[in-house]
C-alpha cells in the first residue's frame, strides 16, 4: 500500500514537472516567435538595456519627416550645435516650447552661462542662436487666442 | 529617474501633458482636475533639478539653521511625527508660470497652458510648531528652505531651487512640513519624504525633499529667489519692456482664479439644452467671494452656486445649469471674484518678463445641435 502510494505520487510529480516543461517551451517558443518579428523589443529593451535607446542603435542622429528623432528638434542649419550644446543639462523639450527673438535667445544663454554653469560655446555661439531664432521664433499671441484644436464629442448625460 | 514612461513611472493619467523630461515638467488638462480633491493621477509635476535617488527615511534629518536661530536644531522624521500634533489641510497649490504659453510676446520657461494647479490633502506638522522649538530670535524675517535634489549641471555645489517665504507666511497654522498627501507617503516627485506646503503661494515657495529651513534675518538668498526668478515687475509695464531685476518684486499670494472641470471643452449636446457644469475657484489668502458663467462673451453674467472652501487656502467648488437660447456654437466662461472685489480678467494680465500669474477667464467650446 505505502509503496503504490508513493509510486502514485511520484507519477503525479512527474506529470507535472511534464506539464511544467511544455509550458515553458510553449511560453519560450511564443517569445522567440515574438523576437523575431519585433527585433527591437521596443518596450522590453528599454528596461533590458538601461540608458540605452535601442532605437538610436540604428542612428543616433536619423532625421524623420524633418525632425530630428533624438530630440524633436527641427532639421536645420545649426541644429547639431544646438543638440551637443543645449541637451546636456535640460532635455530639448525645455527649446522647442519656447519662443524667442535674437535678443532673448542670446540673453537666456548669457543667463544659462552666468548662473548655470553653461560653458563658452564659441563659433557656435552665433551658429546655435541663429537656428533659435530660425526655427522658434516669437509668435503673436495678442491679447487673448481663440480656442484651438477642439476636440468634439457627444456628452451624454 | 530620466525614464522614458512618466505616467507609469509617477502615477499619471495619461492624458497629462509632459512639457519638459529633464528636469520632469508635467500639467494637467482641466477635466482630469474634476475631483473635489485632487489624486495624485491629476497633480502636476514641476521640477527644477534632478529627482532625489535612494531616500532612506529612517535617516532623514530635518535641520532648522539660520541667522535667527538661537542654536541649530535637528530632528528625525520620527521626532516630527510623535512630538508635534499632526494637521491635515486640504491646499491649493499653483505654479507661478501657470498660464505662461499665452503672454506675448513669449516668456522663457516652461510654457504651462492651465493645468498646473492642485488641491490634495496635505497632513504634517506645522512649521510653526517646529520653529517654536527650536527657538527663533526676534529680529527672524524670512525661512528659506534647502532640499536634496540635484542641480542639473551636476554641480554638487549648486542648488536647484531653494525659496522661501516671510516668517508671518512661515508661522500660519495651515503652512506644514508634511508627510503625507491624500492619507499616503508623498509620492516622489511631489517631495518624499518631507515637504514643506504653504498653499495659496507660488509652488516653488513649497519646497520638496526637504532636510533644512534656514530661519533668516534678511529676505532669503537661494537659488530662484533672486534676479528675474519668481518675481514681477514693482510697476506695470507695456508688453515685451526691459525690466532691470531691482524693479522686480517677489510673488506672495496667487491671484483669484477659476477652472471649468466638467464638462471636457468640446461637448455636443444633442437633445438637451440644459448643461450642468462644475468646477473650482481659488483666492489664495482670499476667498472666493462670487462665481459667475457667460455664454455670450461676457455680454451678460450669471451667477454659479458656489461653496465655501473645507478649510482656508482650499479651492472652492462651483456649478450652474445652464439653459443654452437656441442651436449653435457657443463658449462658457466662468469668472471668479475674491473677497477683495478682484475678478478675473477676460484677457490675459498685465506682461511681466517671466510670464507669470496668468489668471485670465478660463473657457470652453460647446455646440448644441
Amino acid at each position: 500500500m505505502i509503496r503504490e502510494e508513493w509510486l502514485n505520487r511520484l507519477f503525479k510529480r512527474l506529470t507535472h514537472l511534464i506539464i511544467g516543461a511544455i509550458s515553458l517551451s510553449v511560453v519560450s517558443g511564443l517569445l522567440m516567435i515574438y523576437l523575431i518579428l519585433n527585433p527591437s523589443l521596443s518596450l522590453v529593451g528599454s528596461n533590458l538595456q538601461k540608458g540605452k535607446d535601442p532605437k538610436t542603435t540604428i542612428d543616433p542622429d536619423r532625421i524623420e519627416n524633418g525632425i530630428h528623432v533624438r530630440t524633436g528638434l527641427v532639421e536645420g542649419k545649426g541644429l547639431m550645435a544646438v543638440v551637443n550644446n543645449c541637451t546636456n543639462c535640460h532635455s530639448a523639450k525645455l527649446v522647442i516650447q519656447n519662443r524667442m527673438n535674437r535678443e532673448k535667445w542670446n540673453s537666456t544663454i548669457q543667463w544659462m552661462q552666468e548662473t548655470q554653469n553653461l560653458w563658452d560655446l564659441g563659433k557656435n555661439h552665433e551658429v546655435i542662436v541663429n537656428y533659435l531664432v530660425t526655427y522658434y521664433p516669437p509668435q503673436s499671441k495678442k491679447r487673448r487666442e481663440g480656442l484651438k484644436e477642439i476636440e468634439w464629442y457627444v456628452l451624454e448625460d | 529617474m530620466q525614464d522614458p514612461d512618466p505616467f507609469q513611472l509617477f502615477g499619471k493619467n495619461n492624458e497629462m501633458s509632459v512639457l519638459n523630461d529633464k528636469p520632469w515638467n508635467i500639467e494637467a488638462k482641466a477635466h482630469l482636475l474634476d475631483d473635489a480633491v485632487t489624486p495624485n493621477s491629476s497633480m502636476f509635476i514641476r521640477n527644477n533639478g534632478i529627482i532625489p535617488k535612494n531616500i532612506d527615511p529612517q535617516n532623514w534629518t530635518l535641520t532648522i539653521d539660520g541667522e535667527s536661530v538661537i542654536s541649530k536644531k535637528s530632528y528625525s522624521l520620527e521626532d516630527l511625527k510623535t512630538k508635534f500634533k499632526q494637521y491635515t489641510y486640504q491646499l491649493t497649490i499653483e505654479c507661478g508660470g501657470n498660464g505662461r504659453s499665452e503672454y506675448d510676446p513669449p516668456a522663457k520657461g516652461n510654457q504651462w497652458t492651465i493645468g498646473a494647479v492642485h488641491c490634495a490633502n496635505w497632513t504634517g506638522v506645522r512649521l510653526r510648531d517646529i520653529l517654536e522649538d527650536a527657538e527663533i530670535k526676534e529680529d527672524a524675517v524670512y525661512t528659506g528652505f534647502h532640499g536634496i535634489d540635484q542641480h542639473l549641471s551636476g554641480d554638487p555645489s549648486k542648488e536647484p531651487i531653494s525659496r522661501g517665504c516671510p516668517i508671518e507666511k512661515g508661522l500660519q497654522d495651515e503652512t506644514l512640513l508634511a508627510f503625507q498627501m491624500n492619507g499616503k507617503a508623498i509620492p516622489l516627485a511631489h517631495g518624499y519624504p518631507l515637504r514643506l506646503v504653504a498653499g495659496g503661494w507660488p509652488g516653488s515657495v513649497s519646497g520638496k525633499w526637504v532636510n533644512r529651513i534656514s530661519v533668516r534675518n534678511v529676505v532669503h538668498d537661494g537659488a530662484k529667489m533672486k534676479g528675474m526668478a519668481y518675481r514681477v515687475p514693482c510697476k506695470p509695464v507695456a508688453p515685451g519692456e526691459k525690466v532691470n531685476e531691482d524693479d522686480m518684486c517677489i510673488i506672495e499670494s496667487m491671484p483669484v482664479k477659476s477652472l471649468i472641470t466638467y464638462p471636457k471643452s468640446g461637448a455636443i449636446l444633442k437633445k438637451s439644452k440644459t448643461l450642468n457644469i462644475r468646477g473650482h475657484a481659488w483666492a489664495s489668502e482670499y476667498e472666493v467671494a462670487s462665481m459667475a458663467y457667460s455664454i455670450d462673451f461676457g455680454a451678460t453674467w450669471h451667477k454659479c452656486l458656489l461653496e465655501k472652501p473645507v478649510n482656508r487656502l482650499a479651492w472652492q467648488h462651483f456649478s450652474a445649469k445652464i439653459d443654452f437660447p437656441a442651436e449653435g456654437y457657443y463658449e462658457v466662461w466662468a469668472k471668479a471674484t475674491d473677497s477683495n472685489g478682484l475678478s478675473q480678467p477676460m484677457v490675459v494680465p498685465g506682461w511681466n518678463p517671466k510670464g507669470y500669474l496668468n489668471n485670465a477667464c478660463h473657457r470652453i467650446a460647446i455646440k448644441i445641435m
